[in-house]
């Protein structure tokens, strides 16, 4: 079971999960301008709202597999 | 007493004219077939921009800057004015030596216009690639909002008493008037038409092709980016009769996003992103800007412009057609002279003097339009 780490707190997911999975329930993966919250909307890479920032660069948590110490931090 | 206004389109031309008429007294009405701020105003970039294409380009583009920073108290926070400067930007040694001419030529007519040298460059835009030599900073150009831009004109003139309707489809032109797909006759003192390249299917005649563009928006990065940047030789893709073109513009937009332009095609009616044309685009940019490779693209749509042979707009009366006006074929300067736009319209709708010399723009211009 990978244990991926978001905002600091260690997080362990089903193997082959991808990092929505991460996210919570409801998932929340960003904030809007207005400070609203945004998580996965189309589950296939269209919609964007399931942004977080892996290791300094943008991903879209529902097409990024869950690895073992991956990092994640949400906007 | 001032003539009843029937005005065809809602896009930023549209709302402007129904704006400036409602506010000079006229009974206005506005017709969008579908909702405010679509068609090219949805494909444009907001850039208020002084392009000096030509003499006539540059008087409509200065009108259209002052009139937007006039109506901006007005319209409010959600037209997204920002003051941020264009940056043109040269590719090489060559393109550099242009900039001193281009510099002089703004200043001659009056603009503001600073050559910097590498260095200034790279200061005012650290992201900048460390090879281009400098460029040309023009401080008076802004950013807006386009769809915003639209239906804010829209509802500043709905408070000056227009009627502003969508969803209402325009069949065909009578005399004195319109008719409307239900069959519904309106009459009227004066017809504009500012549905850009659909105001063909009223007029087959018009000398009006659409020219497809993709765009795309990056995620937010706050901070990236201070100016407009436009690459040197943007004037050549604009005005060029290439089948294909790409050139360098990236905007930052209030909220920390990056808005990446520009392409122009001939010939492709379908509204799908063409990869290919997509990658030159973003390919075009890294050149420029090198750290966008960090920054993932959002969004990417595409848009069509309606554009003219001589690429000037087609403003005044329709010969032949009494009371008939064109305000279409602005093609990638419709945000920036959509104001200017209002005014020559509502100087020739009320018989008065306009700002500015309003033959370069008139339809009859074209032979094609000079007789009925």
């Amino acid at each position: 079971m990978p244990r991926v780490i978001v905002d600091g707190r260690p997080v362990d997911v089903a193997e082959g999960a991808l990092l929505v999975a991460a996210l919570g329930l409801p998932p929340v993966a960003c904030r809007s301008l207005s400070g609203e919250p945004r998580g996965p909307l189309c589950g296939m890479g269209q919609c964007f709202e399931c942004r977080v920032q892996l290791e300094g660069r943008e991903v879209l948590a529902c097409l990024t597999p869950a690895r073992e110490g991956m990092e994640v931090r949400r906007g | 007493m001032n003539p009843d206004v029937l005005i065809v389109g809602g896009g930023v031309v549209g709302a402007a004219c129904a704006q400036a008429l409602a506010t000079e007294g006229c009974r206005v009405t506005l017709l969008e077939a579908e909702g405010l701020g679509g068609g090219a105003t949805a494909a444009a970039m907001g850039h208020l921009v002084a392009l000096d294409g030509s003499d006539a380009e540059l008087a409509l583009c200065r009108l259209g800057q002052a009139r937007w920073n006039a109506l901006a108290p007005d319209l409010g926070a959600a037209l997204e004015l920002d003051p941020c400067g264009t940056l043109w930007v040269a590719a090489d040694e060559e393109e550099m030596a242009l900039v001193k001419p281009r510099c002089e030529a703004y200043r001659a007519a009056g603009i503001e216009a600073e050559l910097l040298d590498a260095r200034a460059l790279h200061e005012a835009e650290p992201h900048l690639a460390p090879h281009l030599p400098g460029g040309m900073r023009v401080p008076g150009d802004s950013v807006i909002y386009p769809p915003a831009g639209a239906r804010l004109l829209a509802e500043a003139a709905q408070r000056a008493g227009a009627r502003i309707l969508t969803g209402i489809r325009v069949a065909s032109l009578e005399p004195h008037g319109l008719r409307l797909a239900d069959g519904t006759a309106l009459s009227a003192g004066c017809v504009v038409l500012a549905a850009g390249s659909a105001s063909k299917a009223l007029i087959p005649r018009l000398p009006l092709v659409r020219r497809k563009g993709h765009l795309a928006i990056t995620e937010r990065r706050p901070g990236f980016l201070h100016h407009q940047l436009v690459e040197l030789g943007y004037l050549k893709s604009a005005h060029g009769s290439d089948t294909d073109s790409v050139a360098f513009n990236l905007q930052p937009r209030p909220n920390g996003q990056l808005l990446l332009g520009s392409s122009r095609q001939f010939g492709d009616e379908a509204p799908d992103i063409r990869t290919t044309l997509l990658r030159r685009m973003i390919e075009q940019a890294l050149s420029y800007v090198p750290d966008l490779a960090q920054v993932s693209v959002v969004r990417a749509w595409t848009g069509f412009r309606p554009i003219t042979p001589d690429h000037r707009p087609l403003i005044g009366p329709l010969p032949g057609h009494p009371g008939v006006l064109l305000a279409c074929g602005h093609e990638g300067l419709g945000i920036t002279t959509a104001p200017a736009t209002a005014e020559l319209i509502a100087a020739e709708v009320l018989g008065r003097k306009p700002a500015i010399d309003p033959a370069p723009y008139l339809p009859s211009r074209f032979p094609e339009l000079a007789h009925a």
